[in-house]
């Protein structure tokens, strides 16, 4: 898994309660098994007017936001389906860090194992992000900085943030998670042993 | 949180505790998985991941493939047919790797076939108190069996697929108990409608929720599924009831079930995992059925959902100022005016599919709706069974033809036309549908989907416009 500290950058707001993940990479796209191809279709029916051309008016086709390294966004983003393309369409796009008063819940471990970090942040430090980014036409950056478990505004405000820490300390190491899962077997079989005498039939379907 | 004393824990507690094979630092726990489910357009990407990291299933016997997301719905289909430029090399990955690693797989045309939230519970491959998960969102709805399901991401699966456990945070439970009972011609799809609309689409968030009162216990088992497919629409990973005679004697016999001596062990196990009396929930919501009506949603979230005899709200209405806008925007992509009544407002389609609302027990009550009647011309009407056992019985019952007397198009079991995988058939169309979601664009490009129980689509079929069903009982 790939690894993420901290990142500073260009931060787009996308101030809208519930956007989907159907919203961030609709169904259409999600073909094929490969790992990557999707950053293109990123919010593709909300970023491209019917005959395929970017449509200006979308925050991510506006300068400076087509650099954007962080959204910010309003409650519940990325529920809906569990589609992992949602947070490689993402990433691809250059995304490391969404700040949200709350997230879809398999969006949001989806998030931590493709180099995401879902921040979440009460409403109002988000707008008060918001308005700092804004009155500096989005050139102002915003930093996430996942050791100090900390959001840095343009101006300076310090905003501390919870994460859950199993999640955070795997996407600090960029670790292997399978091969951590692997190396504790011992510990696994012994507890699939005493399970198995309780629940038999949830071993061996037939 | 820590594991609650005997006598006062939830089943959820219940259920967890028994799955812990780890406790890892900080408050996670790696579970055991007793069941993966994997479908050709995540799980084909998991197998991919799999083995280009050059490793191998754990337990394959636990796993189960099906295809049922992107194979066509088209009557006489072939092994590969989708309308998805990727759906037959998906397909083939899927196919292809469950032969080689020997999971138990259910091809196009196996008799088994259907959609996967569909044909776990009818295999029992989902039952009480077993953890599955699936690449799905809606995998929680066979939480209508007693089990703990939830959707999970790719990389989740291909966890899950190398080490048969999954790293999880534990979640606050919340208990729902709708109580009273069900009017003739409303359904678990409007209870569960009308519980979203009044708790909002985000109330789920960081909850496993138990489904009680008596309106759950009167639930068949197919209306279950149906109240816990949609948990995930409220944003709750987990949607459970837990089980009950109801829920045993559905499954007794099925073909995953445990038979014989080691059925008695299983269901003497099952019944020990209701919720104690005394057992404590983080949150509690409580609903009354009695005057419940059908539901029908106007907007773009499933919040956004009102009875059939009312109207378009004012945006004003709206809560606070995110809901106020979103509702502004559901009426500009639903193009809509507020004031405007639901009933008699004009449909150019109407679909009966999905793992939500295409069991047999729904096919009826759309049939009983439609006998004898006509779809209004012009009007696209389509009926996707949620599986193929289910079509077979269906056609066994006469049902398929009072389908296609009445001018719906009867089509073969799969995800179909719930979400737009490459068939624009609904673009620009507004749809009444018995499926889950009303996102923008999830049925077509600019598809302005009502969401509604199939005896109310049914009933929008035969007039051309939202029609309440209470009037064909
Ligand atoms: S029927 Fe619809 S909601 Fe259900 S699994 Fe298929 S695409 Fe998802």
């Amino acid at each position: 898994m790939e690894s993420l500290v901290r990142v500073t950058g260009i931060a787009a707001p996308m101030m809208r309660i519930n956007i989907d993940t159907d919203q961030i990479i609709p169904a259409l796209y999600l073909g094929g098994t490969d790992a990557k191809g999707y950053g293109k279709h990123l919010f593709a029916g909300w970023r491209f007017l019917p005959d395929g051309s970017p449509d200006p008016a979308f925050i991510l086709n506006r300068e400076p936001y087509t650099r954007a390294r962080v959204l910010l966004a309003e409650r519940n983003f990325g529920c809906g389906s569990s589609r992992e393309r949602a947070p490689k369409a993402l990433r691809e796009f250059g995304i490391r860090a969404v700040i949200a008063p709350s997230f879809g819940g398999i969006f949001f471990n989806n998030c931590y194992r493709n180099g995401i970090a879902p921040v979440e942040l009460p409403i109002d430090a988000v707008r008060a992000i918001v308005a700092e980014v804004e009155a500096a036409q989005g050139q102002a950056e915003v930093s996430v900085d996942l050791e100090a478990k900390t959001v840095v505004s343009p101006g300076g405000a310090r905003y501390a943030f919870d994460a859950p820490e199993t999640l955070r300390q795997m996407l600090l190491q960029g670790v292997d998670e399978i091969a951590l899962t692997l190396g504790r077997m011992p510990e696994i079989d012994s507890y699939r042993a005493r399970d198995r005498q309780r629940r038999p039939w949830a071993y061996s379907p037939d | 949180m820590t594991a609650q004393v005997a006598g006062t824990r939830t089943f959820f507690d219940k259920v967890w505790d028994d799955h812990v094979a780890l406790r890892l630092q900080h408050g996670a726990d790696l579970l055991q998985i007793d069941r993966l489910v994997l479908h050709e357009l995540s799980g084909s990407q998991a197998v991919r991941a799999l083995a280009d990291a050059g490793r191998e299933p754990m337990s394959r016997g636990q796993v189960f493939t099906i295809i049922e997301h992107l194979i066509s719905t088209r009557p006489g289909r072939g092994p590969n047919d989708s309308v998805s430029a990727s759906g037959p090399s998906m397909i083939g990955t899927t196919r292809d790797a469950s032969r080689r690693y020997g999971f138990h797989f259910i091809d196009y045309d196996d008799p088994r076939q259907g959609i996967a939230h569909v044909v776990a519970p009818e295999l029992a491959i989902a039952f009480p108190g077993a953890t599955l998960v699936c690449c799905d969102s809606h995998t929680s709805t066979v939480g209508g069996v007693g089990a703990l399901a939830f959707g999970i991401g790719a990389s989740e699966a291909e966890h899950v697929l190398a080490t048969q456990t999954l790293m999880q945070s534990r979640p606050r439970t919340m208990r729902v108990d709708f109580d009273g009972t069900l009017p003739a011609g409303v359904y678990a799809k409007d209870m569960i409608l009308s519980l979203i609309g009044a708790i909002g689409a985000n109330a789920g968030i960081g909850y496993a929720v138990e489904y009680a009162g008596t309106a759950v216990r009167a639930l068949s088992v197919e209306g279950r599924l149906t109240l816990c497919n949609m948990s995930i629409e409220f944003s709750a990973k987990y949607g459970f009831v837990p089980p009950d005679d109801t829920t045993l004697e559905f499954l007794v016999g099925r073909q995953f079930a445990p038979k014989g001596a080691a059925w008695d062990a299983a269901a003497a196990y099952w019944r020990t995992l209701p919720s104690d009396a005394g057992a404590v929930f983080d949150r509690k919501v409580a609903l009354d059925c009695s005057a419940l009506e059908p539901q029908v949603t106007w907007g773009i979230s499933p919040q956004q959902v009102g009875a059939i005899g009312a109207r378009v709200p004012e945006p004003q209405e709206a809560g606070d100022a995110e809901s106020r806008l979103l509702a502004e925007r559901a009426l500009e992509y639903m193009r809509l005016a507020p004031g405007t009544p639901l009933l008699g407002l004009p449909v150019d389609a109407v679909y009966v599919g999905s793992c939500t609302n295409a069991r047999l027990s729904d096919l009826r009550a759309a049939a009983a709706v439609l006998k004898g009647r006509k779809v209004k011309p012009g009007l696209q009407a389509i009926c996707v069974p949620g599986s193929t056992p289910v079509k077979c019985a269906a056609e066994a019952e006469g049902i398929d033809r009072i389908f296609r007397e009445a001018g719906f198009e009867w089509h073969e079991s799969a995800c179909g036309l719930c979400g737009n995988i490459g068939d624009n058939r609904f673009a620009d169309l507004r749809v009444i549908s018995t499926t889950n979601r009303n996102f923008e664009g999830r049925q077509g490009p600019k598809t302005r989907t009502h969401l509604a129980s199939p005896a109310t689509v049914a009933a929008s079929a035969i007039e051309g416009c939202i029609a309440d069903p209470r009037r064909y009982l």
